[in-house]
């Protein structure tokens, strides 16, 4: 079947392609309706990535982060009409030790293969997950970005040693505001303390025991583990606090994205006898835990609504590139596209 | 209960040489009416799908459908009339006999050569079908219509910012239209070619869905060498 793809063809630009599905090769056909836009998207869009990257990547339709209806499923294994979240890592094998968002064979929609901007996404039945019928399809958009902090949280939780009474969270954009409230679900006695530059920002991590803009720490404050959800320019210097006022024997989760290397004080990692790992991207577990900690504690959603920040509706290329532009200029939160091309 | 109406009744007199209807060519192995259905097949909300096509046609028609999506209950091919309404008539009829027709029944009209409709117009043609009773597809004009009553000299240039043109799907509650069609006279009929049309002349609304530019109708050897470069084979994974 023809289905029209969005692909971005150069920066701030986006072009339509077309592509014939089989209909008969395995995959469901959904419809997708809420995508959300994310910062790597923004990279590609805006050409922050390294020309190289951009020349190797593009063309190629973004987005990773959306929700859609079945809209044609020969494997019947979904009811037509059924709401699903699509899982955009694509593994081409199996490892008994290594996850598959870690195989270096898997594709990654809007990455290393095309994304979610098309009319149609064929996916293989397991890279889908049903939805409860009522969700708000708004905040299950960008479930993606919460499955990737829910593995973080699960990594964390295996790795870290068993003293828990205090996790620092560096950062106050939307990866922080996830991973501090899975944190805080998942560690319910743990305090939880969330570290940033923009007071406002703070003002909205109510769930968290403690907030502190990273310029006024208070004297003698320590943790046993931290999470930093910064990534950019500002990676070397959240690392460099988390080093510091972290205890001995804690576990450093880094799950902001830096476009450059960064330099870390090794030898207090080393006095301390720190652990640091690295965090990226989900897997099919990971989605099907955040689902289940939807259904089970319909409250996150209510936190997670807080975070809607645009909402647009995108029925040509045109609203497609006002939808782009308007995430650039927002403060907080995720843009929102209700697709109805 | 919504159908798609796929006509299919032309025999490519404005294809050149070739000898097949236009509608069963290929890009790159597939027939375009393959492609077309298709699209229809996979929108559920279209309880049936009837394929009007001419008679010599018909069992071709059924062993693509057969050989491409395999045996389905959902797609009927029939045969078409002389005319395109009288071919959309054939398609109402089919529907009457078989589902009965009421208030309630869509049909959503579209040619067999127009295979990149999405979704989303086919979407909109049903819920304004719905809401209007008629819905149109088209898009803006981008070049200035002109208007010549001889063939010779320009007899008015209309207002480009008005002016649209008509794609498919056309939609339309289907007893309304039968109803519309039959108190036509026969001369009417001969002249009104255009199912929107004839309810546009009657004083009935028609809305405006809006199309795209790359909604093709496949009518011309270059319009089929178009469609061959914008068709990519495989999808970039």
């Amino acid at each position: 079947m023809l289905n029209t793809v969005y692909r971005l063809v150069a920066p701030r630009r986006f072009e339509i392609a077309f592509t014939d599905v089989n209909l008969f090769g395995g995959e469901v056909l959904v419809r997708p309706t809420h995508l959300s836009i994310c910062n790597a998207d923004q990279r590609y869009y805006q050409g922050t990535r390294d020309a190289a990257v951009l020349a190797e990547k593009l063309p190629m339709a973004l987005i990773h982060e959306g929700v859609g209806e079945v809209a044609y499923d020969p494997t019947n294994t979904f009811a037509v009409g059924t709401k699903v979240v699509m899982i955009p890592n694509r593994p081409v094998e199996t490892d008994p030790i290594i996850p598959e968002n870690y195989l270096r064979s898997s594709k990654f929609g809007g990455s290393s293969c095309d994304g979610f901007l098309q009319e149609y996404v064929a996916l293989k039945p397991d890279r889908l997950i049903e939805l409860p019928h009522d969700i708000n399809m708004n905040v299950a958009a960008f479930t993606e970005l919460v499955s990737v902090s829910m593995h973080a949280v699960s990594r964390f939780a295996r790795i870290a040693h068993a003293r828990r009474e205090t996790i620092g969270v560096w950062g106050d954009g939307n990866l922080s505001y996830i991973t501090s409230l899975l944190l805080k679900k998942t560690f319910p006695n743990t305090k939880i303390c969330v570290f940033g530059i923009v007071r406002e920002k703070l003002a909205d991590f109510t769930f968290a025991d403690e907030t502190y803009l990273t310029n006024e720490i208070p004297e003698g404050f320590t943790m046993d583990h931290a999470f930093e959800c910064v990534g950019g320019n500002g990676s070397p210097i959240a690392i460099g606090q988390i080093i510091d006022y972290i205890k001995p024997e804690g576990t450093i989760s880094i799950l902001g994205v830096s476009e450059y290397p960064v330099q870390i004080n090794t030898r207090m990692i080393l006095e301390k006898g720190l652990r640091m790992f690295g965090s990226s991207r989900s897997g099919y577990d990971d989605f099907l835990r955040t689902v289940t900690l939807y259904r089970e504690n319909p409250e996150v959603l209510d936190y997670l609504s807080n975070l809607i920040g645009v909402q647009m509706t995108v029925r040509t290329v045109k609203d497609l590139t006002e939808a782009f532009e308007a995430d650039t200029r927002k403060m907080f939160g995720k843009t929102i596209m209700k697709w109805e091309e | 209960m919504v159908f798609g109406v796929i006509l299919a009744g032309g025999i490519g007199s404005r294809m050149g040489n070739v000898e097949k209807p236009k509608q069963y060519l290929t890009i790159h192995n597939k027939p375009i009416i393959i492609y077309t259905l298709e699209k229809f097949f996979t929108n559920a909300q279209l309880e049936k799908i009837i394929v009007l096509c001419p008679n010599a046609w018909i069992a071709h028609t059924k062993n693509l459908v057969r050989r491409y999506l395999g045996e389905t209950d959902r797609i009927v091919v029939i045969e078409g009339g002389a005319t395109r309404n009288e071919t959309i008539m054939n398609s109402i009829s089919y529907i009457e006999e078989h589902y009965g027709l009421d208030d309630d029944t869509i049909i959503v009209t579209h040619d067999s050569v127009r295979p990149f409709v999405t979704h989303r117009i086919i979407d909109e043609n049903i819920r304004f079908a719905q809401e209007y009773d008629a819905c149109d597809t088209v898009i803006s004009a981008t070049d200035t219509i002109v208007e010549s009553v001889d063939g010779k000299i320009i007899s008015d240039i209309p207002d480009r910012r008005k002016m649209y043109q008509g794609q498919t799907p056309q939609s339309f509650k289907a007893l309304k239209l039968k109803e519309i069609y039959q108190a036509l006279t026969n001369e009417e009929k001969e002249i009104l070619t255009d199912a929107a049309k004839i309810f546009v002349l009657k004083g009935q609304k028609v809305h405006l869905v809006e199309g795209e530019t790359f909604n093709i109708k496949i009518t011309y050897p270059y319009d089929l060498q178009v469609a061959h470069s914008l068709l990519e084979v495989n999808g970039k994974c």
